[in-house]
């Protein structure tokens, strides 16, 4: 374990040192919240740098931009049992979530802020990896948590941490990507295998019943993007297909767009383990979420220079063509199955539930 | 595990799923309706899309072969009265939350502080009791003879941990009482059967010898993937032709003709035969199974007592006519209107193994 900040002087609601878990005092906005933000967030989120004191935060649009095109913003709230999945954890998810969220409006993500509600009992130690991963994640997305903000609850009101996360982004002018943009003609790509984060958060609840070494694929989305814009100014959506999976995306996308999406179930990747979690659990992949895959809905001319640069972005390198978009029947997804027939591919009703035989 | 995967691979084949069906196509002479028992064999066929594929001479009409579906509405309030209850640990099988008693579901139970919870094995719920000493868990038992060794092997641990807080509220449902029941019916259209292949895995085929003969008609234990369905129909629409009324095996690979002994023998020593409401049909005499009277300790209908249920059906829900096979979903007034996923007005719309539910998913009319 690493060396823990020791909390200093009068706290309140007790007069102990609470340097090994949360407690209530941690979020009463007195000293013991001023210490944990001056000892555990700031060293580990703003790179050492002290903070303002204010609760609010002023950006300034980098240089180049100047006062030309728009701001992109996105709130999210990240809860996830277990905290710490094989593949990534609460922080790196909260931090890639809100930057894939305002990247997808084509926008470079800029600044992040971060809502953090504790529950009592919570080992400062976790507490700490957590702000470490979240850092990394920032660090790799090239984004700044520039203010926060933190609650504690008690025992029993949260399941140990969440966190909330909102972004702010910069779309350039003349930039028009979005759910609404998808035209009859185009393509529909995906960046690699699907469902890999949700059954890897399944196996790591322990509740699966078997091992299995999926790996969740939370990444920050917004390099990968970069590049395929280089490659393909003219994309017309990009999405990450999260919670309800591509199947819900791609409707979401159908109905924005007033179109039909039709893609092929042969050519929608899945990697061999995650399919064999799905047929024993009566799961179907289509419907799991994702937290690092990207779908570009872009004209067909452009299709092969951005799945080109997908592939040669590590976040794309199994990226694939899925589908096309038609003008008919409008607000459907048809899926083309492997033996040869069709179906609608409908949005996820509720909850997932595991079939009985 | 990744073989798993690998496994069904050529049972989704396009091209010799196409194979079979050349072939049935130059077999079929004249009209034939045919039924698939079970409800995971008409999800397969309407998510392959395969009903499109099959020549028109073929009509599938589906089975009531889901567990959720049939079971009776007076078992889902005693499970939610039960449930309600302070001080008990409900558990499932996941797709038994969504379905509408009379008031409410298991999930508004949840909502309102009930604790609920989804198992995917009836062993985890004895775990749960064995960690909850001072909590009565129940367990909701139901399914065809599927569920049943596992059901029942649940209630044999219990017993041998000692455990005074597990119980099972038992809706065991079997197969061939209800095969009796949808031919001796006026109604009845079906000429052939595709046996349900998870079903004949515990229970083998030899109890179905003496269906085929008395009703004439041919019955062939098929399987799930789209080749096993296939070759499923093929071998029914060949007996049909040749006009013989054989029971057939097209799922060896898992099935033999005598089932697991192993599994047949943990079933009767848990439980005996009983009749059974089945959701949507009717009384069928001894179609089910209950528990013997020497465990029923482990008895939730006599554990908890629960008085005065009342239960009152959707008027506009026809689920026992479309788990006859007597009625499309598509043909229901409240299909994709009233009655959709979100707000089933009957179990066949909510369960992955309901006909309804299929075909809002796979084929809602535009």
């Amino acid at each position: 374990m690493t060396q823990l900040p020791n909390f200093e002087g009068p706290v309140c609601p007790m007069p102990l040192q609470h340097n090994e878990t949360i407690v209530i005092g941690h979020g009463s906005g007195g000293r013991m919240t001023h210490d944990l933000i001056q000892k555990v967030f700031l060293p580990r989120l703003s790179g050492g740098q002290p903070g303002s004191g204010n609760d609010f935060a002023g950006a300034g649009l980098p240089a180049p931009a100047g006062l030309n095109g728009r701001l992109a913003v996105s709130t999210d709230s990240h809860i996830v049992k277990p905290l710490f999945f094989p593949g990534g954890d609460i922080g790196r998810l909260a931090v890639c979530g809100t930057v894939n969220d305002v990247s997808m409006s084509g926008a470079t993500p800029l600044y992040l802020t971060a809502g953090f509600i504790l529950e009592e009992g919570l080992p400062m130690a976790t507490l700490e990896k957590v702000l470490i991963s979240m850092q990394d994640a920032a660090a790799e997305a090239g984004v700044q948590i520039i203010a926060g903000d933190t609650k504690v609850v008690e025992k029993g009101a949260a399941d140990g941490l969440f966190i909330n996360t909102a972004g702010i982004g910069w779309i350039p002018a003349g930039q028009s990507i979005g759910g609404e943009m998808a035209r009859p003609g185009d393509v529909v790509l995906i960046s690699g295998n699907l469902g890999d984060h949700g059954i890897a958060v399944l196996a790591a609840r322990g509740e699966l019943g078997f091992e299995t070494d999926v790996q969740s694929d939370v990444a920050p989305l917004n390099g990968l993007i970069q590049t395929v814009l280089e490659a393909a100014p003219q994309v017309h959506v990009l999405r990450d297909p999260t919670r309800g999976g591509l199947a819900t995306t791609l409707n979401e996308i159908a109905h924005q767009s007033n179109v039909n999406i039709t893609i092929e179930e042969k050519r929608i990747p899945v990697q061999p383990a995650v399919r064999a979690a799905s047929e024993m659990l009566g799961f179907d992949p289509l419907y799991i979420a994702n937290e690092g895959k990207l779908i570009v809905i872009v004209p067909a001319e452009q299709a092969e220079a951005a799945l080109a640069a997908m592939r040669g972005h590590p976040y794309g390198r199994n990226a694939v063509r899925i589908g096309e978009v038609k003008a008919a029947p409008e607000r459907r997804v048809l899926l083309h199955t492997l033996i040869g027939g069709h179906r609608i591919l409908d949005m996820l009703a509720g909850e997932m539930l595991p079939r009985i035989c | 595990m990744s073989d798993i995967a690998r496994l069904t691979d050529d049972f989704r084949d396009g091209s010799l799923v196409q194979g079979v069906i050349d072939e049935i196509r130059r077999t079929v002479t004249r009209p034939w309706v045919m039924m698939e028992i079970c409800g995971g064999q008409t999800h397969s066929i309407l998510q392959s899309g395969l009903d499109q594929l099959l020549p028109p001479e073929i009509e599938l009409v589906h089975g009531p072969g889901c567990p959720v579906c049939v079971t009776s509405l007076e078992l889902i309030d005693r499970a939610l009265a039960i449930a309600r209850q302070p001080g008990v640990i409900f558990c499932s099988f996941g797709d038994m939350l969504r379905v509408p008693g009379s008031q409410g579901d298991l999930f508004s139970i949840r909502a309102a502080g009930g604790q609920v919870k989804v198992v995917y094995s009836p062993l985890d719920a004895v775990r749960i009791a064995q960690q909850n000493p001072d909590k009565q868990v129940v367990f909701f038992a139901i399914g065809f003879e599927t569920t049943a060794p596992a059901n029942a092997a649940s209630v044999l641990q219990a017993q041998a941990l000692g455990l005074k807080n597990y119980s099972v509220l038992v809706s065991q449902v079997c197969v061939p009482p209800a095969m009796h029941a949808i031919l001796s019916s006026p109604q009845r259209r079906v000429q052939g059967f595709l046996a349900a292949g998870h079903v004949c895995t515990v229970m083998g085929y030899w109890e179905y010898k003496p269906i085929a003969q008395q009703y004439h008609i041919p019955i062939v234990v098929t399987g799930f993937e789209p080749l096993d369905l296939v070759q499923g129909i093929l071998m029914t629409v060949q007996q049909l032709e040749k006009g013989t009324c054989e029971v057939q095996n097209a799922y060896p690979r898992l099935v033999t003709e005598e089932g697991n002994r192993a599994a047949q023998a943990i079933i009767q020593k848990v439980f005996e035969p009983c009749d059974r409401n089945w959701r949507g049909i009717g009384m069928i005499p001894m179609s089910g199974w209950g528990l013997r009277p020497e465990l029923s300790d482990f008895d939730a209908e006599q554990r908890f007592e629960v008085a005065g249920i009342q239960t009152q059906e959707s008027p506009l829900c026809m689920a026992g006519l479309v788990l006859q096979g007597l009625k499309k979903p598509s043909e229901c007034p409240a299909f994709g209107t009233l009655c959709t996923p979100q707000n089933p007005l009957g179990a066949p719309m909510v369960s992955s193994e309901g006909a309804c539910a299929a075909y809002f998913r796979y084929h809602r009319p535009d």
